[in-house]
């Protein structure tokens, strides 16, 4: 029983990680409608940045928000440079430049920092809290974290102007326009949104997974069968989601004999798989209804 | 400003269209024969490492043909071909190295290998088809995807070590050519150029025809296309099942081009060339299909020779490059350019 509680509060303190990267997928999803398969990419870029703040000796809570502002930014550029000249382009052709974005920032973040491991500070005290030795307290951080950033997310889609248009122009971009939304800056500000909910994302999980080009390709798998769980079109049931996939993976883990760690990947497809066949919409998702 | 040929009713009036004194039809025809002529005459021009990029060229125009005929041709995405691919590899690879009678006497392994490998591919293909039917668009890419990020790892997984080889993989002998006056790589190339005319002209048939309407109009309107009787979830599931049979035979034919398959060569990332290269291509253009794996294979190529440390990047930027001047891919670009010219001959 003690085994139990120990993997399932590991299993929080993992799940923690995918539930920053699903709020962000779902995040962007709501915003433009798309999955941004460059999504990972993008924070990993952003958490690259902070680190090159923080080794210039600026102090960590002034470059973590530098660093959010800056990712803000160059996701609003980003949509308004590529994305913004081919939007009624086929869906395919969306997808390959989320592709060649991918490769971009990979290859770009390879050839300023180098592919070799680096350590990513963390801004929690190092000793754990309460004394417990299960869950340490950079976990907590980050638990507390994207609770905290989720909430901020809900009072801003559901109490703001600005939040309650974006989710218009994401949901009927025509009539959106036709009662005086600026459909084109509303998405490039999801864009820019996105890319700092990423970065966050990024310089939570850091820390723990270290920081590389290739971070997030895993990560980012179950941050989409965390997104897919809790539903794409909730924001709470993406946090939800991520948090039941880090519990259930780590279970499956220890409990299951033959899943090891090494099929741990093919784990999250079976959780992604399965969901989709019995409840495509998700835990808490809505049920899209289209007019035929 | 008259068409100046009777139309005889029925006909397609585009057919009778002239550029340059020539009918479109005629111009596809010659265009063919062209490209036979040239295909027929490269490898004795150019050097042994480009006729085997050339043959990888045709491979990949293979799988991305299977992927055309389930994104282009049936609407449903997949980011998880590369998973039909290392099927089709590792089928292959393991029957050459348990079965004697393939290993020993590479006729048999050309003239009936690709058979198996077919068989299991299309079955595998429509039983992952079965489920698929429940997703649309993006869901069904994300199903794919995870598929495609899980394949290497179940590659590798110790209890398939027997079968697979683990990570290490499994060596293939080198082919050697059955035929006299042509070198190994020669005839590894013409052998996969059959391979790929014989299926080129399946998927032409079977999209012509009465199923490849069918494929097409679940496509363009799922609702009319079971309206008007057809069996939207036989056809939508056999389709997976023959896309991931041309994907899987493209698989076969890496891994004997290659001579070795393992886990890392099957990454997401194969998968998302397929998809580029079905993009640049032109989506459901069966031709468009041979741009596109010339483009998949010699473009990072190209990238890599303007600069070595960010080549993924100039990839990027090639790919940005590529649907911005031709949103609709090769295939669209070649209609464009056609239609251009009739306008100003007339």
């Amino acid at each position: 029983m003690e085994l139990f509680f120990q993997q399932v509060l590991a299993g929080i303190a993992t799940g923690a990680i995918y539930a920053c990267l699903a709020l962000a997928v779902v995040m962007i999803y709501q915003a433009i409608d798309h999955f941004n398969f460059a999504q990972g990419e993008m924070a990993m870029f952003s958490t690259f940045v902070a680190w090159q703040l923080i080794t210039w000796g600026i102090p960590y809570w002034i470059a973590f928000i530098l660093t959010v502002l800056i990712s803000f930014a160059a996701g609003l550029a980003i949509e308004r440079v590529i994305f913004a000249p081919i939007r009624d382009a086929p869906v395919l052709s969306h997808i390959i430049i989320f592709i060649a974005l991918f490769s971009a920032f990979n290859s770009i973040a390879g050839f300023i920092w180098d592919f070799t491991i680096k350590v990513f500070p963390s801004p929690f005290p190092q000793e754990s809290l309460f004394g417990n030795t299960l869950i340490g307290s950079h976990q907590l951080g980050m638990v507390g974290v994207t609770l905290l950033m989720l909430f901020l997310i809900f009072a801003f889609f559901k109490y703001t102007p600005v939040g309650l248009s974006m989710r218009a122009a994401a949901a009927n971009p025509d009539s959106a326009r036709l009662v005086g939304i600026n459909v084109g800056w509303m998405l490039a500000l999801g864009w820019g949104l996105a890319a700092a909910i990423g970065a966050v994302g990024g310089m939570m999980i850091a820390p723990v997974v270290f920081l590389d080009p290739n971070m997030m390709l895993g990560i980012l798998l179950y941050g989409f069968a965390g997104a897919v769980v809790g539903g794409l079109t909730s924001p709470g049931g993406a946090v939800v989601g991520g948090f039941l996939v880090g519990v259930l993976e780590n279970l499956a883990g220890t409990f299951i004999p033959f899943i090891g760690s090494e099929l741990k990947l093919s784990f999250a497809l079976v959780i992604i798989i399965v969901v989709l066949l019995v409840r495509p919409a998700g835990l808490f998702g809505r049920v899209v209804v289209t007019r035929v | 400003m008259s068409v100046q040929s009777t139309i005889t009713p029925g006909a397609n009036p585009a057919n009778s269209i002239r550029l340059a004194g020539i009918t479109l039809p005629m111009w596809r025809k010659l265009w063919l024969i062209g490209f036979i002529v040239l295909v027929i005459a490269i490898p004795f021009i150019v050097k042994n490492f480009t006729i085997f990029q050339f043959t990888l060229a045709a491979i990949y125009a293979i799988a991305i043909l299977g992927l055309n005929l389930l994104t282009g041709f049936n609407g449903q995405f997949s980011l998880g071909h590369s998973a039909f691919y290392a099927l089709g590899a590792y089928t292959m690879a393991i029957m050459m190295d348990n079965w004697p009678i393939m290993a020993g006497d590479y006729e048999v392994t050309f003239l009936v290998g690709l058979f198996p490998v077919a068989i299991v591919c299309l079955v595998a293909g429509f039983l992952f088809g079965l489920p698929a039917l429940r997703l649309d668009g993006l869901y069904l890419a994300l199903a794919t995807f995870a598929l495609a990020v899980a394949t290497p790892q179940l590659l590798k997984y110790n209890h398939f070590e027997e079968f697979t080889g683990g990570v290490q993989g499994i060596n293939l002998l080198k082919p050697e050519s059955a035929i006299g006056f042509l070198n190994d790589d020669q005839f590894t190339y013409f052998y996969v150029m059959i391979v790929l005319g014989l299926l080129f002209l399946g998927a032409w048939n079977l999209i012509r025809g009465r199923t490849g309407r069918a494929m097409v109009a679940i496509r363009d309107n799922p609702l009319a296309a079971k309206a008007m009787g057809i069996n939207t979830a036989l056809y939508k599931s056999g389709t997976f099942g023959v896309s991931a049979m041309y994907t899987g035979i493209a698989g076969a034919l890496s891994a004997l081009a290659i001579e070795y398959v393992a886990p890392d060569s099957f990454t997401f990332i194969l998968a998302v060339s397929f998809l580029v290269g079905l993009v640049v291509g032109g989506v459901a253009s069966i031709p468009g299909a041979i741009v596109g794996g010339l483009f998949i294979l010699f473009i990072p190529n190209f990238a890599e020779e303007v600069s070595k440390g960010l080549s993924w990047a100039v990839y990027g930027a090639f790919l940005i490059l590529a649907v911005y001047v031709m949103p609709t891919g090769a295939a669209g670009l070649v209609r464009i350019i056609t239609h251009r010219l009739i306008r100003i001959s007339r």
